[in-house]
């Protein structure tokens, strides 16, 4: 459903991605691990068209995003890593507004938004300015707002953030029902039980490259490990055990 | 670590993000293109129109110098209002509303540190714009009154104490004021107060006609004459001290018991603002937190905007609907009507209030130009009102705009959007403007009809370049929407509209110039010919046709290529 060609993106002198190529499958759910500033964010920006590559194609349902950004962007819903949204909307109205974006209106957008409104308890918040939410309320104001066009692909940057348990435990049922209705879902996470419980396939990109994708049984064979959790195969491949040097940070600090 | 340390601490990274920012690349280019065209324009202009002014003054035995004294303290007044609201609101932002405020708290530094750090910032944000325009009046004053070198510490020395006097008070008042209401609130209440406050202020001084100061024979005597010349300054106000020190400085001797006074006073509301800071500042801190009630409800205007604009596709209506309500639950934004409601009144009084149609040739032909003229000052006005109200508005996307990229909609089409409902109030606004000061100067038809077409005209051309430059230089990080004009890229802007302005004003008087040539003396007055009218319209709408389509074309491409940044 996704397809990432060869996706290059510079800032300056810095590589951010570095001719990345993925194939994200219809139906499932795919995790996008790496450690800080791999080049996650900016890949997930290009792919919901906010950023444009220096090089490379991104394709969503068979569509080239450069040739086609608006039938593209109409099959996404996209949740970005920080909750930046119009403060002086109400909660409703900010859901009507993205729906309006995808040229929708009417009753059928009202049901939808009271539905999406009470699945995350934030019914009684319809009419208050967006203000006025908390951080956890704003991400799931957030995440409805990417749902509420119905799209075929959910781009979603770190979609636990401020999440109290239960919430997270909607999200969790709600993105393996997506997917398992033919839905498309890229998640980029860095908690690791998280994308080991959730996801179909993982990815693990360092240095704006992907190191492997595929399942946990085709990380483990990338990794030589056959016993290994995620965590420890994460660390493998990203070279990044530290133990030592936790060790020795805390003996200098007394 | 000292108290000294930690305010030296405290105001680094202000320094080096606002270093960091005048030195990045488009600033610098941004910044000389400014600087050079207020170098070129507005100091030597404020310079040398004060100095031929007060020179003239001066020659006017026994009253001249202290007339010159009492402008000087006037003008003082002035600004120490507006420097006092300023601070208020700064420090509201500044002690209360920062984004780093809550790391700041957690960390062991003393309390006097983040007083004193906070105190500069709010300073220093309030007050570089009323420094910047006392700096060639000043020097006008030095200059006439040959006051030498001197004068300049002498200035400083008064100067320091008007700009902390302000500053203490501001924050300590809001202090006091968020121990009442919650900071967001607290902001709104002031900000309408003080705009209300300033708006009456403007009218009061209109009707008081303060030119009449300068020009004695419209006194019946001359009692009632010095008696005026009292005005509204008090030996009790801090810009009544100033003012005395300044002109003890450029008479060559000084009162000992006024800078006494100034000093003292600005040391004292210091350290009592220091002493109410420690004290009440963290109870304050946790109260501006809280936010207030915040439901929407809706109303019978809502209901009738959403009927008004249900003809409009939904992608169009949505963008439009979300502009405008965010603009009226911002009270930054919207309180700033009633300054603009108050200049319509000031603008259509002043027009009635010249000494036109007298019946006389003189007077025939002055009605022509002002009538003409009043294009140019109408035009004037809806520039900084665009200025204001439709620059900051890519700004104010700010944090949001991944929500419009990541959705099929075009940047043409947001542009489009912003574009209407910048140029349906405004061009309202320009109408009314435009009509009543005809109908004030009794202005033949056709000449009724060119004026009102341009003025539209020329609405749509700033409403664009304003949304342009808007794009070219946003402000993505101000909490105040306010603030936001005030940028290099909103002086740009004015500067670029203003010219833009005289262009087409240059047009219609080359084309109209047989008809104003036949209002002077000794010549034949005739009507304005319908030729000459569509050869002015026509000029009009080609430049401004190149202003609209031209801005919008440069603010979408930029927009695209900000995709690629």
């Amino acid at each position: 459903m996704i397809e990432l060609v060869s996706l290059t993106k510079r800032y300056g002198e810095f590589v951010a991605v570095d001719a990345l190529s993925l194939s994200v499958p219809e139906g499932r759910i795919t995790g996008l691990l790496g450690p800080n500033g791999a080049g996650k964010t900016t890949t997930l920006r290009m792919i919901a068209g906010i950023l444009e590559p220096d090089s490379g194609e991104v394709r969503i349902g068979g569509l080239d995003m450069a040739r086609e950004p608006l039938a593209t962007r109409s099959m996404l819903g996209f949740v970005p890593d920080r909750p930046f949204v119009y403060e002086k909307l109400t909660g409703g109205e900010l859901l009507r507004f993205t729906a309006g974006l995808h040229g929708m209106s009417g009753s059928v957008v009202e049901t939808r938004i009271d539905e999406l409104l009470e699945l995350w308890d934030l019914v009684s918040w319809k009419d208050q300015l967006v203000e006025s939410y908390s951080h956890g309320m704003r991400q799931k104001l957030i995440l409805s707002s990417a749902l509420v066009h119905a799209p075929r692909v959910l781009v979603i940057d770190e979609p636990m953030v401020g999440l109290d348990p239960r919430s997270a435990r909607i999200l969790k049922d709600l993105l393996r029902e997506f997917a398992d209705r033919g839905g498309t879902v890229l998640v980029s996470t860095h908690t690791l039980e998280l994308a080991e419980v959730l996801c179909d396939q993982m990815a693990i990109i360092d240095h704006g490259q992907i190191a492997v994708a595929g399942t946990m049984a085709d990380l483990r064979r990338a990794a030589e490990s056959s016993e290994a959790g995620l965590e420890q195969l994460f660390l493998r491949i990203t070279r990044g055990a530290t133990d030592l040097r936790i060790a020795s940070l805390l003996d200098a600090l007394g | 670590m000292s108290v000294v340390s930690e305010y030296r601490l405290l105001l680094r990274p202000k320094w080096l993000a606002a270093w960091r920012r005048a030195s990045s690349a488009r600033s610098r280019l941004g910044r000389i293109v400014l600087l050079g065209a207020l170098g070129a324009a507005a100091w030597p202009v404020v310079y040398l129109t004060l100095v031929r002014f007060l020179a003239a003054l001066r020659q006017v035995e026994d009253i001249g110098p202290l007339l010159a004294s009492r402008l000087l303290a006037l003008g003082l007044l002035i600004f120490f209002g507006l420097l006092l609201l300023s601070n208020v609101i700064g420090a509201l932002s500044g002690f209360f509303l920062a984004r780093d405020l809550p790391a700041l708290r957690a960390t062991p530094v003393d309390g006097l540190s983040i007083y004193l750090a906070r105190l500069t910032e709010t300073l220093v944000s309030s007050s570089w714009m009323v420094l910047l325009i006392l700096i060639p009046v000043l020097a006008a004053y030095a200059r006439v009154f040959d006051a030498g070198v001197v004068f300049l510490p002498i200035s400083l020395g008064a100067l320091i104490p008007f700009l902390l006097i302000p500053a203490a008070l501001g924050s300590a008042f809001t202090l006091l004021l968020v121990r009442v209401f919650p900071a967001r609130r607290s902001r709104d209440i002031l900000l309408v107060a003080g705009l209300g406050g300033i708006a009456v202020l403007v009218l009061v001084l209109r009707v008081l006609r303060p030119e009449r100061l300068v020009n004695p024979e419209s006194y019946r005597n001359l009692v009632e004459f010095l008696e005026s010349l009292r005005g509204p300054s008090s030996p009790w106000l801090p810009s009544q001290w100033t003012a005395d020190a300044l002109v003890g400085g450029l008479e060559g001797g000084s009162d000992f018991l006024t800078w006494l006074l100034l000093w003292s006073t600005a040391a004292g509301l210091t350290t009592l603002g220091a002493a109410l800071h420690g004290r009440l500042y963290p109870t304050c801190f946790t109260r501006a937190q809280e936010g207030d009630e915040q439901r929407v409800r809706r109303s019978g205007g809502t209901a009738l905007l959403e009927r008004l604009l249900s003809r409009l596709a939904v992608r169009r209506r949505e963008l439009v609907l979300k502009d405008i309500r965010t603009f009226f639950r911002d009270t930054t934004q919207w309180s700033q009507l009633i300054i603009l409601a108050v200049l319509v009144v000031v603008y259509v009084y002043n027009m009635s209030a010249l000494p036109l149609n007298a019946g006389t040739t003189i007077s025939r032909y002055l009605t022509t130009l002002v009538l003409f003229l009043n294009l140019a000052l109408t035009g004037f006005v809806v520039a900084a009102i665009a200025g204001r109200f439709v620059f900051p508005a890519f700004s104010l996307e700010g944090r949001t705009l991944w929500l419009l990229r990541s959705s099929p909609v075009e940047a043409g089409e947001v542009l489009k959007s912003k574009f209407w409902t910048g140029l349906l109030p405004l061009g309202f606004l320009a109408l009314i403007l435009t009509v009543l000061t005809n109908l004030v100067l009794d202005v033949p038809p056709v000449l009724f009809g060119l004026s009102i077409v341009s003025i539209v005209l020329i609405t749509a051309s700033f409403t664009a370049q304003a949304l342009a430059w808007g794009v070219y230089f946003p402000v993505f990080e101000s909490e105040n929407a306010a603030q936001i004009p005030t940028s290099i890229g909103g002086l740009l802007y004015m500067l670029g509209a203003l010219a833009s302005l005289g262009l087409v004003v240059l047009c219609q008087g080359w084309a109209l110039r047989d008809y104003f040539i036949s209002g002077l003396p000794g010549r034949a007055p005739r009507s304005v010919a319908i030729s000459e009218a569509v050869v002015a319209l026509a000029l009009t709408f080609g430049l401004t046709m190149i202003g609209v389509f031209g801005s919008l074309w440069a603010a979408e491409a930029r927009i695209e290529s900000r995709r690629s940044g």
